[in-house]
């Protein structure tokens, strides 16, 4: 492949003929991810405040056990803290379920894209020079883990399931009769938005594209799995903006019931 | 009448320089028509590709400003012309005059991706039966006209000079629209995670976002490839399927 | 002796367009070793421009279509001048070149049913034009080109023919300088085929690019070849007028055989004002049944704005010269009244029109969904070409053939849109196969040294001369006068004038000079390009001199009726002994009687 040897000059970091502001997406990027980042990690070590009556945080669900010392709510799964797990780990349980949102979103498409960019500067805009010679891409070790996506995907659809089943866990309240009745508070709007967001995230996945019908040349010949196609391609040309939005409202919806529970804020019920 | 400033590249494959021209500005005028200009006005000699002149053919590729660009496409309306426009030759290869580049590897590279291979017709004519639906997908990446603008502007081969090793977005929409073509038996998903370097991509869509054709390059030609790739590679679960299938 | 670097090949193709590909693919295929020469990189040829789509009639949108109907449209709208035999193979062959094409990789548009969809066009009585969208020409070339590159096909990029080499009467090989480092090559060759296209450079405001400039026509012109029809250039009634940088860039006519009609500035639809007699029967009376007829309606007829292009043309140009123009000189062409019709009319404009949308989105910053376009005609096509047998398309010259735009008579008068795109095929095809059995048949000749040594010295003039004429300035009033002197409406005197100011503008281009080094040196490649724009301006203006009657794509005001004596024969132009340019009547063979029928039959 001699014939095919192909030398350029290359540009040195930051530099371009660029006159826009071309550095101005990546640095909202990297201060939009590290604001949650900084934010899931507090709020994930916290292990309080992650409930409030029939809601729970979406960073706490699923909620195998209630965290350490928290008075036991009929959102945990499997009872209280277990014992065995020793305390010098500080593990709180949004430790044990974060891994799997957290993965699905670090293996996005669209997300290693950004923070490739935003982080990594590889490169830190279209046309601009890049600080690294060496390159390997998703080539090799460790990036070629991101394939592993789809696996992500098959969890983040439960974990979809499961805040479903959160939304509408919090449209009954426990009234002073001792009975669940049916209502609709603010934070029930926050963790619906907060599933209907996630939801328009998911089921917009590149991923889950390919694997409904994508990975077939001839789609015509599958019609309900043409229909399910139409619908995700769909989501997925709007994937960034659901990406960010429901990254805040993941936030948000935390934040919500954080505030609550903490008394700060008081949840207003429409009926 | 306007003036405005244009910096040029000018010079051979060593060395060059960027040379200032003044030129006159008049309603609907493209950054072409300004090289068309400077040349009849005062640089008979200044080099660059044209053809259409209507977007179609994709030759006159350049860097305006600092991106990549059709001159033939780019209003001057749409730029500041305030201070001097830039004009340089597209960058992931190598320069040959002023605003002309060797694109040939790109012709080299094309050869190297298997090519169609219909299956038998099977229609009673003698021919095939295709469905709208199914040549939608490959009609969007049939739109591109080679303008190389996604090669240009592509890091991997601009910045880390993966030429051989990687084939660029423009050959993995080619590759996107033979593999996704409803009649073809060809398999090149093999080609694609080793020679033709797929995993070198790192999804910044730069290229999406340059294409003149509004191929929407990345999310629907490139990923799609990664996972027909991860399919056949990187999948524990469906090699397993796969291996019982076999049996 | 000469020391230029020689590449052998049995048979040259020169020009990779559509023609020049297929002719490349066929010959290839025969067996022989193919080089394919173009001036620009591969798949940028003029082309890649065709929007519409190519006709075959392959009746799968209407099944009452079939050869004999697209020949008859073929002749009609030729105004019977054709080279009959050519409009005959061309309808019989058009389908099986298009199959091929699918079998090759081309993804056209689909009908329900799933076979090749195929739209209304100008002059087509049937919906017959295979398309994909409004790019059928990038589909076609890059269709071509991915198939042939795997083929062993020597292509060689940027590279421009200067001269045919001749041993004897024989063509054995050409001249031609590569543009990135200036220098000579020759080419031998057992057989040439001359595949370059059009002559839109000659005009001022034309759809062609800077390719366009004759250069097969002169080259073969040069060589001894004959050329017919050089009157006929068919105007586009529908360019862009406005912004002034982009006059002439063509709008398909699929905007109008998509529902897309034709309004002056009163808002009136012209069309209707004038149908020709022989199209009376053929066309609607009413708005109504014309929009039957666009949305697939078999029993409607067109609307008139699917009339043949030269009538369209003049209509418009009668229009603007009435001052019921539009601002900018034009008439306007209004898609988005389909909005009346159809619910969700923009994306269906979109869809069916997405190059169209955009050309005008960008470049006009006119959203054609919610704007009437304005449009005027521009110089889109020359008829008429170097005189070639229509069975294996070889020209007067041994070992030179034509194929595509470059050669002449299928179209007579005036080409019906989406003839030239499976013109292209059908006749590259056989260029090729018929240039391979020439080079089977045929030793390689012996190149005479004294005329490479004189023809690579001529070319390098315009470095050695100290000052002189700017060769962009020269093409410049060659365009301004041929506009204006043999433009659309014709006039004796004024061509007369045309000639006079050739002579002068000849002895100008004798002395260009061009500053800088032979590397990629476009002021020297326009100085070069001249001389064929000066041979092919000569030949328009002596054959429209002589053709004294108004015929297709060749108006005369001073003969505005048709005169059946001009019918019987095409003008040829030759190089005589002398060096000038002599021309002769070439008598129409008479249509034999299979034929004839079919003409009776269709009516």
């Amino acid at each position: 492949m001699a014939a095919n040897l192909v030398q350029i000059t290359r540009r040195g970091f930051g530099e371009t003929m660029r006159k826009d502001g071309w550095w101005i997406p990546s640095v909202l990027t990297f201060l939009g991810f590290s604001a949650f980042i900084v934010y899931s990690t507090w709020a994930a070590f916290q292990g309080q405040h992650y409930s409030f009556g029939p809601y729970i945080s979406p960073m706490y669900s699923p909620l195998i056990w209630e965290a350490a010392g928290q008075p036991l709510t009929d959102h945990a799964w499997l009872g209280g803290w277990p014992s065995w797990i020793p305390k010098i780990l500080m593990m709180t349980p949004a430790m044990l379920i974060l891994w799997a949102p957290g993965g699905f979103r670090f293996t996005c498409y669209y997300y290693r894209g950004a923070y490739y960019k935003a982080f990594w500067a590889d490169p830190p805009g279209c046309a601009v020079g890049e600080p690294r010679h060496k390159y390997r891409g998703e080539k090799k070790l460790p990036l070629i883990l991101q394939n592993a996506h789809r696996y992500f995907l098959y969890l983040a659809l439960v974990f979809l399931v499961i805040l479903a089943y959160d939304a509408i866990h919090a449209m009954f309240f426990l009234g002073p009769d001792g009975k669940k009745h049916f209502g609709i508070g603010v934070g029930t709007i926050v963790l619906t938005l907060n599933v209907i967001l996630l939801g328009s995230y998911t089921l917009g996945c590149h991923s889950l594209r390919h694997l409904v019908a994508g990975r077939f040349d001839e789609l015509s010949k599958r019609a309900a799995r043409y229909k399910i196609y139409q619908f995700v391609s769909r989501l997925n040309t709007r994937h960034m903006l659901f990406a960010w939005c429901s990254l805040f409202w993941v936030g948000f919806s935390d934040f919500y019931v954080r505030m609550c529970s903490m008394g700060i804020w008081t949840d207003f019920r429409l009926f | 009448m306007k003036k405005a400033t244009f910096s040029i590249r000018r010079g051979g494959r060593e060395t060059a320089e960027m040379v200032d021209y003044q030129t006159e500005i008049s309603e609907g005028m493209v950054v072409l028509d300004a090289v068309h200009q400077i040349q009849a006005e005062s640089a008979p000699d200044l080099a660059c590709r044209w053809n259409c002149k209507a977007g179609k053919c994709g030759s006159c590729s350049a860097e305006i400003n600092g991106m990549p660009k059709l001159m033939c496409m780019t209003r001057l309306d749409t730029i500041p012309l305030d201070q001097p426009v830039t004009i340089e030759p597209i960058r992931a290869f190598p320069p040959i005059k002023d605003l002309i580049a060797d694109v040939s590897w790109n012709y080299e590279v094309k050869k190297r991706i298997k090519k169609f291979k219909p299956r038998a017709p099977d229609a009673e004519d003698g021919t095939w039966r295709m469905s709208q639906e199914d040549v939608d997908r490959v009609q969007e990446f049939r739109k591109c006209i080679e303008c190389f603008l996604c090669q240009d502007v592509c890091h991997v081969l601009r910045d880390h000079n993966k030429h051989e090793e990687f084939i660029g977005p423009r050959f993995l929409v080619y590759a996107a629209a033979l593999e996704m073509h409803p009649l073809d038996t060809e398999d090149r998903t093999g080609d694609l995670k080793d020679m033709h370097g797929i995993g070198y991509c790192n999804i910044t869509k730069c290229c999406t976002k340059v294409c003149p054709e509004h191929i929407t390059i990345t999310d629907n030609a490139i990923i799609p490839l990664k996972e027909r790739v991860v399919d056949e590679y990187y999948d524990p679960l469906k090699r397993l399927v796969r291996l019982f299938r076999k049996k | 002796m000469t020391d230029y670097p020689t590449f052998e090949h049995d048979v040259i193709v020169i020009g990779a367009g559509g023609a020049g590909l297929r002719a490349a693919i066929e010959a290839s295929g025969a067996g022989v070793s193919v080089g394919l020469i173009c001036k620009s990189l591969l798949g940028k040829a003029h082309t890649v421009m065709a929007e519409g789509g190519m006709a075959a009639a392959m009746g799968h949108n209407d099944d009452r279509d079939n050869w004999k109907v697209h020949f008859s449209d073929t002749m009609r709208g030729g105004q019977y001048v054709n080279n009959w035999r050519m409009a005959e193979l061309h309808a019989k062959e058009a389908p099986d070149r298009v199959r091929e094409l699918e079998s090759w990789g081309a993804v056209f548009d689909r009908t329900k049913d799933g076979r090749i969809n195929q739209r209304n066009f100008g002059g087509h009585r049937y919906p017959r034009l295979a398309h994909v969208g409004d790019r059928t020409g990038l589909e076609l070339i890059r269709t071509l080109q991915d198939h042939g590159i795997h083929q062993g096909i020597e292509v060689y990029m940027e590279v421009t023919v200067l001269s045919l080499l001749k041993d004897g009467d024989r063509v054995i090989g050409c001249l031609a300088y590569e543009r990135e480092h200036g220098r000579f090559r020759i080419y031998k060759a057992k057989a040439v085929i001359l595949a370059t296209g059009g002559i839109g450079r000659a005009y001022k405001i034309t759809s062609n690019s800077w390719e366009g400039t004759g250069d097969g026509h002169a080259l073969a012109y040069d060589a001894g070849a004959e050329l017919i029809d050089m009157e006929f250039i068919q105007f586009h009634p529908t360019g862009m007028v406005w912004p002034p940088s982009v006059r002439g860039i063509l709008v398909t006519e699929g905007v109008r055989g998509e529902g897309g009609i034709l309004r002056n500035s009163e808002g009136k639809r012209f069309m209707f004002d004038d149908i020709p007699d022989n199209y009376k029967d053929q066309t609607s009376d009413t708005e109504e049944e014309g929009w039957r007829y666009v949305t697939g309606d078999k029993n409607a007829r067109r609307p008139p704005e699917l009339l043949t292009r030269d009538h369209v043309a003049r209509c418009i140009m009668r229009e603007v010269k009435a001052g019921r123009g539009s601002p900018h000189g034009g008439v306007y062409l209004d898609i988005a009244w389909i909005k009346e019709k159809i619910k969700d009319a923009p994306e269906h404009i979109k869809k069916k029109l997405p190059s169209m949308y955009h050309q005008f989105k960008q470049l006009a910053n006119l959203d054609i969904t919610t704007t009437p376009m304005e449009v005027g005609p521009t110089t889109h096509y020359v008829m008429g070409g170097i005189r070639v047998n229509a069975d294996t398309q070889e020209s007067t010259v041994p070992g030179l053939f034509a194929a595509g735009e470059c050669a002449a008579g299928i179209n007579g008068a005036n080409r019906l849109g989406g003839n030239s795109l499976s013109d292209l095929i059908v006749f590259g095809k056989r260029a090729g196969e018929h240039a391979a059995i020439f080079a089977k048949e045929n030793g390689h000749g012996t190149l005479d040294n004294a005329a490479i040594e004189q023809a690579a010295k001529a070319a390098l003039e315009p470095f050695e001369r100290d000052g002189g004429e700017n060769p962009y300035t020269i093409q410049h009033d060659l365009q301004e006068m041929m506009q204006a002197n043999v433009g659309i409406v014709r006039q004796h005197d004024e061509m007369v004038e045309a000639l006079n100011g050739l002579d002068a503008l000849k002895s100008r281009a004798a002395r260009t000079f061009v500053p800088g080094n032979i590397d990629f040196n476009p002021g020297w490649h326009t100085a070069l390009d001249l001389h064929n724009l000066l041979v092919v301006s000569e030949a328009i203006a002596r054959a429209a001199i002589e053709r004294k009657e108004s015929r297709g794509g060749h108006f005369r005001e001073d003969f505005p009726g048709k005169d059946p004596e001009f019918a019987k024969f095409n003008y040829s132009l030759k190089k005589s002994e002398g060096g000038g340019m002599e021309i002769s009547k070439i008598p129409i063979p008479e249509m034999p009687d299979y034929l004839k029928e079919v003409i009776e039959e269709m009516g």
